[in-house]
């Protein structure tokens, strides 16, 4: 399975900043699109960052002051990326290995969307229960 | 957004296909829905079960028997099925609002996906697609001419349609008697000169798509040696390190199996069937009469990307595969329907967890839903389509009882099918798919096999229409 048939039914729209815009103003929407990372993207339209709830809490426990900073100052950049074409079985595992929890999905320098590791657990849990499902219509049908 | 109050009063539903998605999406709505939902399904084929019966292996009958529990869903007293009706030339969108509160497409994936190299599309260049439909008798594929007078045959893709296909090539004709198979194409198989059947993955052992009983079922195969590389077999440094860090133990159990046939010696049967990995397909080279005559492959090694995939990089080896006959088994996509948004890219319907979205806003449409292959693209066995029914239909219902529908001017019970027969239409009714169904199996046990599939629509309909005694007889002129 690969990441494109979890991006098929997510629907095309990708939350993105700037480096620029404010902490206050890219925790406002963290809250207002209920997400838990925003990929932080070029002028090009090509990710450069990546704001994680993490990356607040680590700064707000480090008494970093939110007031004047940016999203440019608290991101975690570089961000880790994949394509289309990637294994869902491979990428979950870099993400569990490395810990983290939102992907840019991009192709060619093009942002496409973003997964995340929910996003490929229940693509992992639905494969596995369609297999089990279909034995199972095997064997009491049969 | 439009006021229909649908609960409790009723909640129609229309679901285009009859396949997997679309029997797991009725046979939800019946469980969860309100008393009064009522379902019509309607399908362009007058059979319903969509690849169940037209894509499945016909030498895999045990799998199809999930349609029984499609057709206690069809038992309901809430459900119709309108089958010989095609969303977009016999049903538009504008009669189903007009009629329905909801529409769920489940159309499947309808095309083959395009591997974008030069001479593609060479005379003997097939997708799997058509010949999967072929050998399964799906009606409008019947015309479809395989060249089997060629004794080399190429496979690309290491899927399990790659492998259906490069099994039904080496069936034996005892084999071959035990499917549903239509017998013009049990005579076109064993007639077949296939020699050797080389099925071609681009990365190695480890990420090969096949699943293990599938990979087992070709290393026991009556009439041909499965033969495989031992040095294709090795795994490389990379893809140890994927096996074993995954903990996988049936990924674990794949690459051992594909070790051990590695190691085998051939038996010295009629066929082989070559399993190989990467190579990658770069051109099909042409003859002078613009047929297929050779398939030139990259050979490739495995390159980690920046998330943790092992993907084909060519190293500049190459090598040719002198073949006039080339199966494209490279995955199938989703067609567009008319009036229904579509994203191009992922060649599926454009939709946030089954909800169908504006092109312009990408805010949900009411009334508007899909699931299966046409809502997630073409990958998944045959179960892996009720968790995702269920997850449109739950939004389906949320909806409904926000009152988020279309609102029908008309009842579909009332209007339906009246206003499909003053179009002409001879819809065909799940008790007309019975018929069908207890003639084709009459004329398998006369076979001695489990079916003997109707290919035409136009035999199917004139077994319909004859007096039920001499429905045999059309069975038969059919065979
Ligand atoms: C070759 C092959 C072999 C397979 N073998 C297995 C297997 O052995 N085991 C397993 O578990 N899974 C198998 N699968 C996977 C399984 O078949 C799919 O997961 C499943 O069929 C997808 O269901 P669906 O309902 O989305 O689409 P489909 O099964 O394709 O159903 C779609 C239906 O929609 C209808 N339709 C399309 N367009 C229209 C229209 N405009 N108007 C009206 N109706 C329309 C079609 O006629 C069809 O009946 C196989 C797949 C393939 C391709
Ligand atoms: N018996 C069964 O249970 C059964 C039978 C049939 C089908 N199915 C299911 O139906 C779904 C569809 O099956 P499928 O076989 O069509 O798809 P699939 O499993 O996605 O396999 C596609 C194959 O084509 C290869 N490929 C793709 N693009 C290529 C290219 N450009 N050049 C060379 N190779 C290319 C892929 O290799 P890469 O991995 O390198 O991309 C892969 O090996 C699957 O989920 C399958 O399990 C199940």
């Amino acid at each position: 399975m690969k990441l494109e048939s979890i991006l098929a039914a997510k629907g095309p729209q990708v939350i993105t900043t700037g480096a620029g815009t404010s902490i206050s103003d890219a925790i406002a929407l963290l809250a207002h699109h209920n997400i838990g990372a925003v990929i932080v993207v070029d002028p090009a339209g090509a990710p450069s960052g990546i704001l994680s709830e993490r990356d607040i809490i680590r700064h707000l426990a480090a008494s970093d002051a939110p007031a004047g900073a940016t999203v440019g100052d608290w991101m975690t950049s570089p961000v880790t990326v994949a394509t289309p074409a990637d294994d869902v079985d491979a990428v979950l595992q870099t993400m569990t290995a490395r810990r983290f929890r939102h992907v840019p999905v991009v192709e060619r320098g093009r942002l496409l969307g973003m997964v995340t590791i929910g996003d490929l657990v229940k693509a992992e849990r639905d494969d596995f229960q369609g297999a089990i499902e279909s034995l199972e219509s095997q064997l009491l049908d049969a | 957004m439009s006021g229909g109050t649908p609960t409790p009063a009723a909640l129609n539903v229309a679901i285009i296909g009859a396949g997997p998605a679309a029997f797991y999406a009725a046979e939800a709505l019946f469980r969860d829905g309100p008393p009064t939902t009522h379902v019509d399904m309607f399908d362009r084929l007058p059979t319903p079960f969509g690849l169940v019966r037209h894509g499945v292996a016909p030498d895999h009958q045990k799998i199809k028997n999930v349609t029984k529990s499609f057709s206690q869903v069809a038992a309901d007293p809430r459900f119709r099925f309108f089958g010989n009706v095609e969303f977009g030339r016999d049903l538009s969108l504008d009669d189903i609002r007009a009629h329905y509160h909801q529409v769920l497409f489940a159309t499947g994936a309808q095309t083959d996906r395009r591997m974008n190299i030069p001479g593609e599309d060479l005379r003997g260049s097939h997708p799997a697609t058509a010949f999967v439909a072929w050998y399964n008798g799906h009606p409008d594929f019947q015309d479809c001419q395989f060249d089997l007078s060629q004794e080399r045959v190429a496979v690309v893709g290491v899927g399990n349609v790659a492998v259906d296909v490069a099994r039904i090539l080496c069936l034996s004709r005892e084999e071959m008697e035990q499917t549903d198979m239509p017998r013009h194409v049990i005579e076109a198989l064993s007639q077949s000169r296939v020699r050797e059947v080389h099925l071609l993955g681009r990365r190695g052992p480890a990420q090969a798509a096949f699943t293990n009983p599938e990979l087992k079922e070709l290393g026991n195969l009556a009439d041909a040696d499965l033969v495989i590389r031992p040095e294709e077999a090795a795994l490389d440094e990379l893809s140890r390190a994927e096996v074993e860090a995954s903990g996988d133990r049936m990924l674990q159990r794949k690459v051992d199996m594909i070790a051990e046939f590695a190691a085998r010696p051939p038996e010295g049967k009629e066929r082989q069937l070559f399993l190989r990995f990467f190579v990658s397909p770069v051109e099909l080279i042409g003859g002078v009469s613009g047929t297929v005559t050779a398939l030139k492959l990259v050979r490739t090694r495995l390159v980690a990307s920046e998330s943790g995939t092992l993907s084909a990089e060519p190293t500049g080896e190459f090598e040719t595969i002198e073949t006039g006959l080339v199966f494209r088994s490279v995955g199938y996509r989703g067609v567009p329907l008319p009036g229904v948004p579509f994203h191009e890219r992922w060649g599926v319907i454009l939709n946030e967890s089954g909800r169908i979205l504006d092109e312009a806003s990408n805010e949900p449409l009411p009334g508007m839903y899909t699931s299966g292959w046409i809502k997630r693209g073409p990958s998944g066995v045959i179960g892996t389509n009720k968790p995702d029914s269920v997850e449109t239909v739950a939004a389906m219902l949320e909806d409904a009882v926000s009152g988020r529908t279309f609102a029908p001017v008309e009842s579909a019970r009332d209007a339906y099918p009246a206003t499909l027969e003053s179009r002409g239409l001879r819809c065909v009714t799940f008790d007309d798919w019975c018929r069908i169904d207890a003639v084709e199996q009459a004329q398998g046990a006369r076979e001695g096999r489990p079916r003997a599939k109707l290919t035409s629509v136009a035999e199917m309909l004139a077994c319909l229409d004859a007096p039920a005694a001499s429905s045999s007889q059309v069975a038969s002129a059919a065979g």
